[in-house]
């Protein structure tokens, strides 16, 4: 039995196989549940993976192991974002001024509502700084929060968690709202919940997908000017 | 194959000149200008190969999204400035953007 745990606990295999089996299942859900839009595929695999850790008394690093294998391809997934870019450049040379002037201002709001909020509500200096590139794609926001100070293992936390919200709320929301412009849509997914938003803005539809992607890019790098100058100012 | 070419390339230019920008978002800025230019058939291989991985996009989280439940003492502790600040910041700034793009791109239509 011990045996068995050692493996579990040591061979990355375990660790890329536990990551598949819950995301499966996430899409499975997903798939039984008629797409709703809590049964986000991520949100699923954390629920099931997380306590299973637990369960099974295997730390998170031990997990990583296997796991950041699967967390590399992030990196040429990012890429990959290119082609639905590609495909939709017809729309974009239309879109160019709107992009270039909501971006950096979605951006800032972002930054400064979070950390305002964050000390409105009590929260000390370095729970402000880790919130205030969350809006960004994580190893970014990581990278910022080492720059300014904050807590970099955190802020990754929040970037996840930002996405995840948006994954699971965005569509809603701007449902509420009436924006039907499948673009702004797009956009605003992307500057807010990066890569995880994209992941369901491409699901629901090509044009938001590509535009989230593209959202999640500028902001990223706007959110790396940004947020050292009102980090100065605040 | 392509992908980590282009992230690689990426990831010279930023670390090269020193750029805030991360290597994967210059690869991808690098793609695009390249599809355009080339302009390749639907069959070629980053096309398909790109539609495949972003289907999947997801599961390439799930392990930094695992991280949260070692935080969940933290996260308990600081809850309400935690809770409010990205709840209602994420909130404004997914309105802000939304609304702008909105308005901007109804102006013109309206003018001419």
């Amino acid at each position: 039995m011990s045996e068995i745990h050692e493996l579990l606990r040591t061979s990355p295999l375990a660790g890329v196989l536990l990551t598949l089996v819950g995301y499966r299942i996430g899409c499975e859900v997903k798939r039984l549940s008629g797409g709703h839009p809590l049964a986000q595929p991520v949100l699923i695999a954390v629920l099931i993976i997380g306590p299973l850790l637990w369960a099974l008394d295997v730390d998170y690093d031990e997990y990583l192991t296997g796991a950041s294998v699967i967390a590399f391809f992030l990196g040429p997934a990012t890429v990959a974002l290119a082609v639905p870019l590609y495909r939709q450049a017809a729309h974009l040379r239309s879109l160019l001024v709107p992009m270039l002037v909501a971006i950096p201002i979605g951006t800032v709001v972002a930054v400064v509502t979070g950390m305002g909020l964050v000390r409105a509500l009590g929260g000390d200096r370095d729970l402000q700084l880790t919130m205030a590139p969350k809006s960004a794609t994580t190893p970014i926001a990581i990278g910022i929060t080492e720059q300014i100070g904050g807590i970099p293992a955190l802020v990754a936390v929040f970037t996840i968690v930002a996405g995840i919200l948006g994954a699971v709320l965005a569509p809603t929301v701007l449902n509420l709202l009436r924006i039907r412009d499948r673009r702004a849509r797009g956009l605003a997914m992307g500057v807010v919940s990066h890569g995880v938003g994209t992941s369901r803005s491409l699901n629901d539809h090509p044009v938001e997908g590509a535009f989230a992607g593209l959202a999640m890019g500028l902001t990223a790098l706007v959110t790396s000017l940004v947020v050292p100058i009102v980090v100065h100012l605040l | 194959m392509w992908l980590l070419a282009f992230q690689m390339v990426g990831e010279l230019i930023s670390r090269g000149l020193d750029l805030p920008v991360p290597g994967p978002v210059i690869g991808m800025l690098l793609l695009f200008l390249v599809l355009l230019w080339r302009r390749p058939p639907e069959s070629a291989g980053v096309l398909r190969v790109s539609e495949a991985m972003l289907r999947h996009l997801q599961l390439l989280f799930v392990p930094a999204a695992v991280g949260v439940v070692t935080y969940l003492t933290v996260l308990r502790e600081h809850a309400l400035p935690i809770a409010g600040g990205l709840v209602l910041s994420w909130l404004a700034g997914l309105i802000t953007v939304a609304a702008l793009v909105t308005l901007l791109t109804r102006r013109p239509k309206a003018a001419s």
